[in-house]
């Protein structure tokens, strides 16, 4: 039987119903996982993408103190590697999950990333790679080779070889480049039934599809972009460098519109608020000052909505200069073919006087859609988050209950950790 | 037991292309603690064997691996506990990122193989420290909805649970509360109180023990072994307990400070009361409001939200929950009189997620928004009205003929006074009676990936006690709160550290036949971890520990050691380097660098592929804070030309897991000068610059400058001597 990337499989087939299975490697799924192993249980997490990490992976800092979540990844990556209890499956997706009175069976569908555990990161494989792909975790904003390392702190830090891309067996430079034989073109996909004592549901979230938001010309308008390709584009290991540029010609924006809540709080879109789109608007403001000094920045908005004590950033940033709160929610946004520029059209609440100004960049605040849900889970609500508690045994954690930042998902996490372990507990003495 | 080293050097990934690898062979050679070395470009993978084959047969007791980065492949390296694993990383920041085959990239690979022989021919084997019979009982102070989640969480996970509440009834703040917001899909209706059935499933629960009228009067000793004497009226009892989850709560802010606030009239007329105050009335009640001026039921009333919140000069905060609570006091009374009317007050609305559908259920039973930033309260002949400045309509409005004001104020933590939650815990340490508090008093963590990273080891807050959290984030926080406690005390029965050293199984030694009293160890310690006795002696709680190495730092007599960790270990590696004695054309820098922002850094520009200057010369350090002084003066000695910290950000973000390592760096750098001034040597010589992980893209050119820098300044005088 074939090895996948970080984990054994003999031993995943080997789990007991003790057993914690995590699907999902992101914050809050890494954080459910990190601390049940602690606490002394056996975790399998199985991660969809090629490495763990989730959306924090892509952001560049956290609001409210802008620091990177590499920091954190690195210690909670730093920790599973020390805990013999902890196992993992990336390239992996949990398609079904079925209780079996209370213990369960977990199918997982292992993609092929045509590239083995002997792979060191050494990159000889992409130095040789003649074929290119987007890269779809800088939004399609830059390019990879088809034999790419995820991203620069990927965890594990091994290679995959995109399938779609790869010129395939007729070309095999990379199998004849790798030292180590981690090459395997002919990897097949493969299914298996997993047993566990408890399952923890953490699939996260997707970014709102702008491209539904016909009258801001998302996914139409090249100048027109999401708040993630921001943090990505804003990130020192992005594809610009840490610049932010407009995509159409690659020019660094004069001037740059944030649109609030674009998809959220309405009902033909997600009809609830993700409560962090305003704090990352801010923050983003706050690079963009920083980045591209002189240009005018604005932001539409319904409420600002920075709860707690993330007051105190949106006080920071607002009274930094150079930043432009308008209230009012734009109704449609038109491209100027020739520029590139962006006309935003919206009413200015104070006043009710309408606006129709130039921008060089428009950020639409994209809000967070709950990730599709597995089969065995019933959807709990109207808007397509779960319940943190789907069955005894079965849990939730994350933003695949409902819309949250970063420090209530890892509270989230650990919640659902503990609910998993008093389940494990408690049927294991029998009760 | 003789040291028998075992050298593995890799010569994979561009190793073998980039260094010598037959002359790291003769150094491991002519170190006569190398029992064997071998040879191979593939350790992680086919010849993993090798090693435990090795140790297996006796043939070393400690290995040394030259390879990459110990941030990879720990399990394939690591053998029994009692063989020390010392890693040389020769990938990331040697032939990843200096010119292969190039005399100085030779250097630097032979001098990193001569620092891990020597780190690995200092450390010794750690025996785990087991307390004789730790203790797993969790207390649980505060009797509120934090606190009897947090208590019934860790008893259905079946841990002993003992619960403190001062309070004669469980309950604390939402024994006050009528109804609550909604909890459930699909979110437009009002939830039930929690408490009773939640107070009762607490009460019956056979491993929850409940003291109420009950107090902590003093807790002493640490994680497993804390010793809590408990006052329940008259009668003062001990209890062991192995971890401690504190939800003692947040109290509204205090109206009498909001009569500063002319604009709002409160105090002018019994009429303007705070939300609070209503929610009383509502319950009393039964839904239905009687103003407190003449008992009739109100039917005109105005929500003023921020009442002394997002105001400098009240709380700067925003205490979160108050736009929902008064959402869901604007539903209950138009639905106990559908003919009211309710106008609401706001500067923003401030609802999250689902709370979106409250909002719009409220919207839709009439209540009347008003967005206002500037609005005044007026009383005229016994009748309430609001002015207010209305940003819809671009003009003034006025409501009059108002039954009821409602003040929607915040939340402040703990019994007021400088300190949060006076009294709580009065814990018997060196650095104060309770948990640390942060801005405004909360004892919140300070970082966003670990909210459970207390300052006070196996202690750790739920609850509005920590930050405002409405009744969702409240639950998900106590049973958070709860598997840390579970955890701690698991880990401390089996000897280990926990977040962020987790698992690690070293700890510090003191040997105090050689203390001088001089408590800086026990006034440095970030964790509170180091008591002192009448005569200033340190009493260290090895189960408080948190293992940065801070107090080995700190200490000018050298008596603090870890096992694998200790000032002359370090400097064992220190003086392992070669130092060149020729004219001084080749520059040497000593970097130390913190594990977890900096050392990743360097990896990072070497995974890069970024070049910079060889003559470099890398230590890790587990935290900054465990710099000791000492070993600056063994480098300058021997002719180092620099010393070169890279530490975390400091200051109000700081970004430290040990709290202020790079600060303590710094301060300590500073009291050197003098010794610097004696050796004859320039204060710039030494530098102290804040890396995060994402500043890799810096690396080249901070260590380049310095080098430059030190170029200047001109090789070190005490070369040679």
């Amino acid at each position: 039987m074939r090895e996948a990337p970080g984990a054994s499989y003999s031993l995943i087939i080997n789990s007991m119903n003790k057993t914690i299975l995590v699907a999902g490697g992101g914050i809050s799924g890494l954080t459910a996982a990190v601390e049940a192993a602690e606490a002394g249980f056996d975790v399998l997490l199985i991660e969809k993408k090629p490495y763990l990490g989730g959306k924090v992976a892509q952001v560049n800092l956290y609001f409210p103190k802008l620091c990177s979540p590499a920091c954190g990844l690195e210690i909670i990556f730093r920790r599973l590697a020390a805990n013999s209890r902890f196992r993992f499956l990336t390239s992996a997706e949990v398609i079904s999950v079925a209780d079996r009175e209370g213990s369960f069976e977990v199918t997982v569908e292992v993609k092929p990333t045509f590239v083995n555990e002997n792979c060191t990161g050494c990159g000889r494989c992409a130095e040789v790679c003649p074929a290119a792909r987007a890269n779809g975790f800088n939004y399609g904003l830059d390019q990879t080779r088809a034999a790419y390392l995820p991203h620069k702190l990927a965890h594990p830090f091994r290679y995959v070889i995109d399938g779609k891309a790869c010129w395939g067996s007729s070309c095999a430079r990379c199998a004849d480049a790798c030292p180590y034989g981690a090459i395997e073109l002919g990897m097949q996909g493969k299914t298996f039934i997993i047993k566990a004592g408890s399952v923890i549901w953490a699939a996260g979230w997707d970014l709102y599809d702008t491209a539904r938001l016909g009258n801001y010309g998302g996914g139409r308008y090249p100048n027109v972009i999401t708040n993630m390709m921001v943090e990505r584009m804003a990130s020192p290991g992005g594809p610009t460098g840490g610049k932010i540029l407009r995509p159409s010609d690659g020019r660094e924006p004069g001037s740059v519109a944030f649109v609030q809540c674009a998809g959220s709080r309405d009902e033909r879109h997600l009809g609830v608020c993700s409560g962090v789109c305003c704090l990352v608007s801010l923050k983003q403001a706050a690079y963009i000052r920083e980045r591209c000094p002189g240009a005018r920045i604005a932001v539409f908005y319904i409420d600002l909505r920075a709860r707690g004590f993330y007051e105190d950033f949106y006080v920071k940033v607002r009274d930094g200069a150079g930043i432009e709160l308008i209230k009012g929610k734009p109704g449609e946004i038109t491209e100027d073919p020739s520029t590139g520029n962006l006309v935003v059209l919206a009413e200015n609440q104070p006043g009710a006087q309408i606006l129709e100004e130039e921008f060089e960049l428009v950020v639409l605040a994209a809000g967070m859609a709950p990730a599709t849900p597995c089969t065995g889970i019933h959807v709990q609500d109207g808007d397509g988050f779960v319940s943190p508690v789907l069955s005894p045994g079965f849990y939730a954690a994350g933003c695949a209950v409902r819309p949250m930042e970063v420090a209530p998902a890892v509270r989230s996490g650990a919640a659902a950790a503990l609910r998993a372990v008093q389940w494990v507990r408690r049927r294991g003495h029998g009760c | 037991m003789a040291a028998k080293t075992g050298v593995y050097l890799c010569s994979g990934c561009g190793i073998g292309e980039a260094v010598d690898i037959a002359g790291l062979r003769r150094v491991a050679e002519k170190d006569r603690r190398v029992a064997l070395v071998r040879e191979s470009n593939f350790f992680c993978g086919r010849d993993a064997g090798w090693i435990q084959r090795d140790v297996g047969d006796g043939a070393v007791n400690r290995v040394v691996v030259a390879a990459c980065s110990p941030r990879f492949y720990g399990a394939v390296f690591d053998c029994s506990p009692d063989i020390p694993v010392v890693r040389v990383n020769l990938r990331e920041q040697v032939a990843w990122c200096h010119e292969p085959g190039c005399e100085d990239t030779l250097m630097l690979a032979q001098d990193a193989l001569r620092m891990g022989l020597a780190r690995a021919a200092g450390a010794g084997v750690t025996q785990p420290f087991l307390l004789a019979d730790p203790s797993k009982t969790i207390l649980v102070a505060g009797g509120g909805l934090a606190g009897m989640t947090a208590a019934l969480e860790a008893a259905r996970a079946a841990f002993r649970v003992i619960l403190v509440e001062r309070q004669e009834f469980l309950g604390g703040w939402l024994r006050n509360v009528y109804r609550c917001a909604p909890v459930g899909p699909p979110y437009t209706e009002l939830a039930e109180n929690p408490v009773p059935l939640l107070s009762r499933e607490v009460a019956d629960h056979p491993g929850i023990e409940v003291c109420c009228g009950a107090s902590i009067e003093r807790t002493a000793g640490g994680p497993g072994m804390f010793d809590v004497t408990i006052r329940q009226g008259e009668r003062l009892r001990q209890e062991r307990v192995g971890a401690i989850i504190v939800a003692a709560g947040a109290r509204p802010y205090d109206p009498a400070k909001l009569t500063r606030l002319k604009n709002l009239g409160y105090g002018t007329n019994p009429d303007i009361v705070t939300s609070p105050c209503f929610e009383t009335l509502a319950l009393e009640g039964g839904g239905r409001v009687a103003r407190p001026s003449d008992g009739r039921e109100v039917r005109r009333v105005a929500f003023i939200q921020c009442a002394g919140s997002r105001d400098p000069n009240h709380l700067p905060y925003c205490s979160a929950v108050c736009c929902g609570e008064t959402l869901k006091q604007a539903l209950y009374l138009l639905e106990a009189a559908p003919d009211s009317i309710v106008f609401i007050y706001y500067r923003d609305l401030r609802v999250h997620g689902r709370e979106e559908h409250f909002y719009r259920r409220v919207q839709e039973a009439g209540a009347i928004f008003i967005r206002s930033e500037v609005l005044n309260v007026a009383v005229r002949g016994g009748s309430l009205s609001v002015e207010a400045d209305d940003i819809f309509l671009g003009c003034r409005s006025r409501t009059e003929g108002l039954d009821l004001v409602v003040l929607a104020t915040g939340m402040v933590s703990g019994s007021g006074g400088g300190g949060l939650a006076e009294g709580v815990l009065n814990l018997d340490y060196r650095q104060g009676p309770e948990l640390p508090a942060l801005k405004y008093g909360f004892p919140d963590s300070h970082f966003i990936c670990f909210p459970y990273e207390t300052r006070r080891t196996g202690i750790y807050a739920a609850g509005c006690l920590r930050e405002p959290m409405d009744l969702a984030a409240t639950l998900d926080d106590a049973a958070g709160a709860a598997l840390k406690a579970i955890q701690c005390v698991e880990m401390t029965a089996r000897g280990q550290a926990v977040h962020p050293r987790a698992l690690d199984q070293t700890y510090p030694e003191f040997n105090l036949s050689r203390c001088t009293q001089c408590k800086r160890c026990t006034e440095e310690c970030p964790f509170g971890a180091i008591n002192e006795d009448a005569r200033s002696n340190p009493l260290p709680q090895i189960t408080r520990c948190r293992r940065c190495g801070t107090c080995l730092g700190a200490c000018p007599e050298r008596i603090v050691s870890f096992k694998d960790y200790s000032v002359s270990l370090i400097s064992s590696m220190i003086k392992a380097v070669e130092v060149p004695e020729e004219d001084g054309a080749k520059l040497r820098v000593l970097i130390f660098a913190c594990e977890n922002d900096a050392y990743p850094a360097l990896d990072l520009a070497g995974a890069g592929r970024m070049r910079y200057n060889p003559w470099v010369r890398i230590i890790p350090l587990r935290c900054l804070g465990s710099l000791n002084p000492v070993w600056i003066a063994d480098a300058l000695a021997r002719g180092i030309d620099g010393v070169l910290l890279l530490g975390c950000r400091q200051g109000e973000d700081y970004q430290c897991h040990f709290i202020n390592g790079s600060e303590l760096a710094r301060t300590r750098i500073m009291n050197i000068s003098e010794t610097l001034d004696r050796m004859g040597l320039e204060a710039g010589r030494i530098r102290v610059i804040e890396v995060g992980i994402m500043d890799y893209a810096r690396i080249p050119d901070i260590l380049d400058g310095f080098v430059k820098d030190l170029a200047v300044l001109g090789p070190n005088p005490l070369k040679g001597f």
